[in-house]
């Protein structure tokens, strides 16, 4: 009879940037068995997955659209996460932003575009940071779980938008449930004519590059990883730990914030119920799947946003729902984390 | 006849080779010591034999009878038992239940037959233990007879015993020793695993010697001595570390502890009242059991809890309520109780070594890369860590961890540094080297606290011995004053009999 043994091995250091790489062929043999029940051939599919939405430049630029807010997300959770603060809520923080993007933007029709621009952000900013702090402030002095504190702020906002949209801010013109249109001046500066791509874009790279430079050029972000990889250490050697997860959250929140900003005033101008399809959410499985480092968790954000592309062209070209591309997410999302997981075991054989 | 006999065992880890074609063969009704250093290779073989490994080659006989042993149920069926350093029982249960755990035939319990049965065997056995009491309230000894009961009552005629004095008080150390002696006479055969030359000495007929996973021989008691097995033990003659007994303590006082008193992590009082000095260039040592006090009293030391009432004092500041920050800054070196928190063991050693002066290596808020790497490579050097200052700290041994803490503390030239449990867990290289370092920071001047669980230890470094015990300073010494017996008393809370 084989018999196996599971023992407590760690992977060797050069296995770690192949895990992300695994885990995306795993999710696609795992979701291929959906394709096959949806009667379609699941090379096609993935084809049309992957590799379509890169064949054109319309699509092409679409998916860094898509890639723009995940970017943010991304960058929001990867800095709360690495100090060990477990950030649920960009999602809502995206919604703050978003609020206060579609508060500022009409009343900016006077000021030149830069200015009202750098408004926006700042806005946008701060309102994350607010809307982020309640949880922050109840984990570090209370011990509040922030799992369950950030994921409920998300709900919150979501029925204040929703309050918003219904009631004071409707569209006084068309009747929906949608904010009066923001100031041209207000609106981010398209990069590339005839497409959706715009400044935004330009912003959630930068942001990347922020996270990636206080993560690990600063001693601030020093103070940061000790405090997500070792707690207990890191107070022991001095990390204010309350502070430093304080920090994280509000930056984490802020960060978020800007996704809303970027939604509102790049691609929709108006504030609506659906700004944001889970892009917070999102934005937490391409911080796994990028390992926490910032440059992995780029790559993974417009992944998925090529995810998200490719799902509407498999949906068009051979009729397998659009929900797919929710499904393989999700499915990353686990798979990912189940393989940082079984990392550190391996399986012998007994004799 | 031979009650077990072990031929050719070979068991390798990856590259190490824990126990490299070792025999053993134990006689019936023998106490039979397995003796070496720590990562000798005497668990690992007592854990092949109980079936909680496998080995690599070698077969192994009990009784005559050629067995293979995959897991400790077939240990139990050939009536092998073990009780392990740290112990496997149920905290909530009583004893009648944790002893019959898994060895109850039928699916009913009959609560009052089966605490007859366990009553029965601990008269039977001379093991003494009240079946109805609940463990968590069970002192470590008494842990310890639940555990050899337990390994009693599933039939055990061979009984391998892994360090088990190491847990215990010298007076229960003598309780243990008596129960071995009785049950020897019942014809049992007992392995007595251990690195304690006296106790081996004492209770065992034979002792089997491993050095580096390799037999080294088996000798009888009368044929052999200290200083032979010491020999075998470590492979040339200790020159162990002792003190220098020139220096009186200095009227100077580094650190005064004035009536001290703080909670444990479940909110119970932990610290009662302590009062202390540490002078320049002494070593105070703190004596104790385990869970007396000591791991508080070196968390308040190292600023991470905070004391409930009581004035610390550092020369003439008052550090009361300092944070870890200002402790370093003040002067204050502090070694952990448990280096693994003691170092982000996911970070770097160069991180680690950086991270608690970090401000020396912030420029506008920026790291210095260089200097944290150029710091982390003279230490390495200075201090002889295996390990490349971009290594992450998890990838040390427990000795170079040690050592990476001991390099960040003795940098700075501490005035005073809190030692706790310095040595624990480490191998005698590690372990002499550690000592020695403390010997040499106290000839530089600093003040030294020493809080360690071995005994040996804080009698061998130590200028000053203070005795905790519940809490409490029961009693404060100078070393060449005292012995090994009246500390033992202090240690097991046995003061008023002492003053009788």
């Amino acid at each position: 009879m084989l018999k196996l043994k599971l023992e407590r091995v760690p992977a060797p250091v050069w296995f770690r940037p192949l895990i992300p790489l695994l885990a995306i062929l795993a999710t696609f043999l795992i979701t291929s068995i959906l394709v096959v029940l949806a009667k379609a051939n699941p090379l096609e599919a993935y084809y049309n997955f992957l590799v379509t939405p890169l064949s054109n430049r319309v699509s092409a630029l679409e998916t860094l659209v898509k890639g723009t807010p995940l970017l943010l997300t991304g960058a929001a959770v990867t800095i709360a996460f690495a100090s060990g603060y477990w950030n649920i809520g960009a999602e809502g923080q995206l919604y703050a932003g978003a609020v206060a993007a579609a508060w500022l933007g009409p009343l900016l029709g006077n000021f030149p575009p830069v200015v009202a621009i750098l408004i926006m952000l700042a806005g946008g900013f701060i309102a994350g940071v607010l809307w982020a702090l309640i949880p922050a402030l109840l984990k570090v002095t209370l011990a509040v779980d922030e799992v369950v504190t950030t994921l409920l702020m998300n709900s919150i906002i979501m029925f204040i938008v929703s309050f918003l949209l219904n009631g004071p801010w409707r569209d006084p013109v068309s009747g929906w449930p949608q904010s009066p249109q923001i100031a041209a001046s207000a609106m981010l500066p398209k990069l590339v004519p005839r497409s959706r791509l715009h400044v935004g874009f330009i912003v959630a790279l930068l942001m990347i590059a922020v996270v990636w430079f206080i993560l690990s050029r600063t001693s601030f972000g020093l103070r940061m990883r000790a405090t997500g990889l070792g707690k207990e250490a890191a107070q022991f050697m001095g990390v204010n730990i309350s502070f430093t997860m304080l920090m994280a959250a509000l930056i984490s929140g802020g960060i978020a914030g800007l996704a809303g900003v970027s939604e509102v005033a790049g691609i929709h101008f108006h504030l609506i119920d659906a700004i944001s399809p889970g892009y917070g959410y999102s934005g937490i499985v391409a911080a796994t799947l990028g390992g926490l480092n910032p440059i992995g968790v780029g790559l993974a954000a417009l992944f998925i946003g090529l995810i998200d592309t490719g799902a509407q062209s498999v949906s068009r070209a051979l009729g397998v729902p659009v929900f797919l591309g929710n499904i393989v997410q999700g499915t990353l999302l686990l798979v990912t984390l189940g393989m940082f997981l079984l990392q550190n075991y391996r399986l012998r054989r007994v004799k | 006849m031979l009650a077990v006999q072990m031929r050719g065992i070979t068991k390798r880890f990856g590259p190490l080779v824990a126990n490299d074609h070792i025999d053993f063969e134990l006689e019936q009704g023998e106490v039979h010591a397995l003796l070496g250093e720590n990562g000798a290779g005497k668990t690992t073989l007592m854990r092949i034999l109980y079936g909680l490994y496998h080995a690599d080659e070698g077969d192994i006989v009990v009784n005559g009878d050629p067995v293979h042993i995959s897991s400790p149920k077939d240990a139990i069926a050939k009536r092998i038992g073990m009780v392990s350093q740290h112990f496997t029982l149920v905290q909530p249960f009583t004893v009648t239940e944790n002893v019959v755990l898994g060895y109850n035939p039928g699916m009913t319990l009959d609560p009052k037959a089966t605490q007859r049965s366990v009553l029965e065997a601990s008269k039977r056995y001379g093991v003494d233990v009240k079946p109805d009491a609940i463990v968590r309230h069970l002192s470590v000894g008494e842990c310890q007879r639940v555990e050899i009961l337990k390994a009693l009552y599933r039939n055990a005629s061979v009984l391998i015993m892994d360090e088990p004095t190491a847990v215990l008080v010298p007076q229960e150390v003598d309780v243990l020793f008596e129960s071995l002696e009785r049950l020897r006479k019942e014809g049992l055969s007992v392995i007595f695993i251990s690195h304690k030359l006296n106790e081996v000495m004492t209770i065992c007929d034979r002792i089997t010697v491993l050095r580096d996973g390799k037999k080294i021989g088996t000798v009888n008691k009368q044929d052999t001595g200290e200083r032979e097995l010491a020999r075998m033990m470590v492979g040339r003659e200790t020159f162990g570390v002792s003190r220098d007994e020139s220096a009186e303590c200095s009227s100077i006082p580094v650190l005064s502890l004035e009536n001290v008193s703080a909670l444990d992590k479940k909110g119970l009082i932990a610290l009662k009242d302590v009062s202390l000095q540490v002078c320049e260039g002494e070593i105070l040592g703190i004596a104790g059991v385990s869970g007396n006090g000591q791991s508080e009293l070196g968390r308040v030391l190292a600023g991470i809890l905070k004391p409930t009432l009581g004035k610390i004092i550092l020369g003439d500041q008052d550090i009361t309520d300092y944070d870890p920050i200002q402790y370093t800054q003040a002067g204050v070196g502090r070694i952990p109780e448990d280096r693994h928190s003691g170092l982000v063991e996911e970070l770097s050693v160069a991180e680690n070594l950086a991270l608690e002066h970090l401000g020396d290596f912030t420029k506008n808020g920026m790291l210095d890369k260089n200097r944290i790497r150029e710091q982390a490579e003279q230490l390495i050097q200075e201090f002889q860590i295996k390990a490349k200052p971009t290594d992450r700290c998890r990838t040390l041994s427990g000795g170079n961890l040690q050592k990476v803490i001991l390099a960040r503390v003795i940098s700075r030239q501490p005035r005073l540094m809190i030692a706790s449990q310095p040595t624990r867990g480490l191998d005698v290289g590690a372990t002499e080297y550690v000592r020695k370092w403390l010997l040499e920071e106290r000839a530089r001047g600093a003040a030294v606290l020493l809080i360690s669980e071995d005994l040996e230890e804080v009698i061998s470094l130590s200028d000053r011995i203070a005795i905790m015990y519940e809490g409490r300073i029961v009693g404060t010494f100078f070393t060449r004053n005292t012995s090994r017996e009246q500390l033992g008393l202090l240690m097991a809370g046995a003061q008023e009999e002492s003053n009788a």
